[in-house]
């Protein structure tokens, strides 16, 4: 498949732009691979992709339930930062952000990361406190964080509302310059190319429904809508759906619960927003896409759902919260709205494991953090995968961590399934 | 999705406060480690049928055990659990 360069794009644009291929081939699965991968989202796409580019494993099949980007690599708000305190948590997001700076040029798709900041407001001195130590740990993981006080948040949001009369005064914020928005759609697309170019085969409509096993219970392949296909080793990305996934192969309970979150989308807008903020005193996080949308959410509805939509009460919560920010977008239309089923761990930390079964590998547990991980939690489970062990950036996010006191528990918030 | 209060009728879920699976068992205060780890970590999350626990904050505040179906969001049976459930039954 031809590199996408100015020549490619001249070059079509001449032939009237009828000489364009898909991006990927539409393979048919084959008897047996060496590794499966369980999910065509993000995580898993990027981890076909690290698979083939940095252990050259290159007989590879992702399996996806749907189509390639129709799960929640395709609906999230696409802000991306790595401004974590722990130590299990900062390095690896790091490596993330580190990946996503060079992620256009790599993979030879512009995923359209642009690094606008990320500015976490704080609404009172303790607020202010609590940020100044999460700064300063960040600094120390070599993060970069700047602290701001009321004038400098005023400044480099001029249509925040930072008056006193606001009703939660802002008293100033954590700002991770570095961090900000990517395309979505782009990352999605963009790391499947790279991992077809490299020999991966992509089968999209492909569901699996069961688990082949040995003699020893050790997994050996999977059962589809599609037949029988059979791996050395099988990796599950799946997301919101891991808990079904894993109950196929005999695991009937996870430190995981599934529930819904929104997000929301306006009507485009000329450019009013050239960052990322978020509220302190209550949750929303807003940017505007380059399409001119405002792109924003809030919390999960706060109930186990399978069902891909959420009630009203969190529209109305999400919605107070922005005028709260920005009373200047009163008037603003709300495009659309959509509901993601996110893996809800219990500790708001990921797992990227061996087992826990043989021969079976497990990504899962990204709350609705997942979107910024998508090249460092391929990238890791590539790893774990092809050598059978986690690399150092994934060591902590075990299966084991929650029964062995190792949990990794960034809001010090205890064992709930919502943290973020 | 309005849940139906057995004191208070039909209310939007805006009232009521979300309490986690209702069949996960609290283990004795000596049994093991495991038991306990399992008990606050480990859940089924199943897709369909679902009894949870609910708060009606901000009407009666009775804890509820409700039945949903995490697909539909179809709300089943509602009963009162803890006091008042043996008020009602007494």
């Amino acid at each position: 498949m031809a590199e996408y360069s100015v020549f490619s794009l001249i070059g079509n644009a001449l032939r009237g732009n009828r000489g364009w291929k898909p991006a990927w081939r539409a393979a048919a699965p084959k008897p047996d691979y060496d590794v499966i991968i369980v999910g065509g989202g993000g995580h898993g796409l990027a981890t076909a992709y690290y698979l083939a580019k940095e252990h050259g494993i290159t007989n590879v099949a992702v399996l996806e339930r749907g189509y390639v980007g129709g799960g929640n690599v395709g609906r999230n708000t696409t802000i991306v930062r790595s401004n974590y305190m722990l130590p299990g948590n900062s390095y690896f997001y790091e490596w993330s952000v580190k990946l996503w700076e060079e992620l256009s040029r790599d993979l030879n798709y512009n995923v359209m990361f642009s690094q606008r900041g990320v500015l976490n407001l704080a609404h009172s001195p303790p607020q202010m406190d609590a940020f100044a130590r999460r700064g300063n740990a960040m600094r120390l993981a070599g993060i970069d964080a700047d602290l701001l006080d009321t004038k400098q948040v005023a400044d480099f949001v001029p249509d925040l509302d930072c008056s006193p009369q606001a009703r939660f005064p802002v008293a100033g914020g954590l700002l991770q310059r570095r961090g900000g928005t990517a395309r979505h759609d782009a990352v999605a697309w963009g790391f499947a190319r790279g991992a077809d170019r490299r020999g991966v085969d992509i089968i999209e409509n492909c569901e699996v429904t069961g688990f082949l096993r040995d003699g020893d219970g050790a997994i050996t392949g999977v059962e589809t809508t599609r037949g029988e296909i059979r791996a050395g080793k099988v990796g599950v990305a799946v997301a919101g759906s891991t808990g079904e996934v894993m109950r196929r192969a005999g695991i009937d309970r996870l430190p995981i619960e599934s529930h819904v979150l929104q997000a929301f989308v306006s009507e485009p807008l000329k450019p009013v927003l050239d960052t990322v903020v978020t509220f302190g005193a209550g949750h929303l996080y807003v940017s505007q896409s380059d399409k001119g949308g405002l792109v924003f959410g809030g919390d999960i509805d706060g109930y186990n759902s399978y069902a891909q939509r959420g009630n009203l009460p969190v529209v109305e919560d999400v919605a107070s919260l922005l005028l709260t920010m920005f009373p200047n977008y009163g008037r603003l239309k709300l495009l659309r709205s959509w509901g993601g089923i996110m893996d809800m761990s219990m500790d708001g930390s990921p797992i990227i494991t061996t087992g826990p079964l043989p021969g079976l590998y497990l990504n899962a547990g990204w709350c609705y953090g997942g979107f910024k991980a998508t090249p460092a939690s391929g990238w890791c489970f590539a790893w774990t995968i092809a050598k059978d062990a986690p690399h150092d950036l994934n060591a902590a996010y075990t299966l084991d961590r929650f029964h062995t006191a190792r949990v990794i528990d960034e809001r010090g918030a205890g064992p709930v399934p919502w943290h973020h | 999705m309005r849940i139906t209060c057995p004191i208070c009728g039909e209310r939007s879920v805006a009232e009521f406060t979300y309490g986690g699976d209702a069949t996960v068992e609290r283990p004795a205060l000596d049994a093991s480690v495991e038991d306990w780890s399992a008990a606050v970590y480990d859940r089924e999350n199943p897709r369909g049928a679902h009894v949870e626990y609910w708060q009606h904050g901000m009407g009666c505040r009775a804890w509820l055990k409700v039945e949903r179906d995490t697909v539909t969001h179809k709300i089943g049976a509602v009963t009162l659990v803890g006091r008042h459930a043996n008020e009602e039954a007494s």
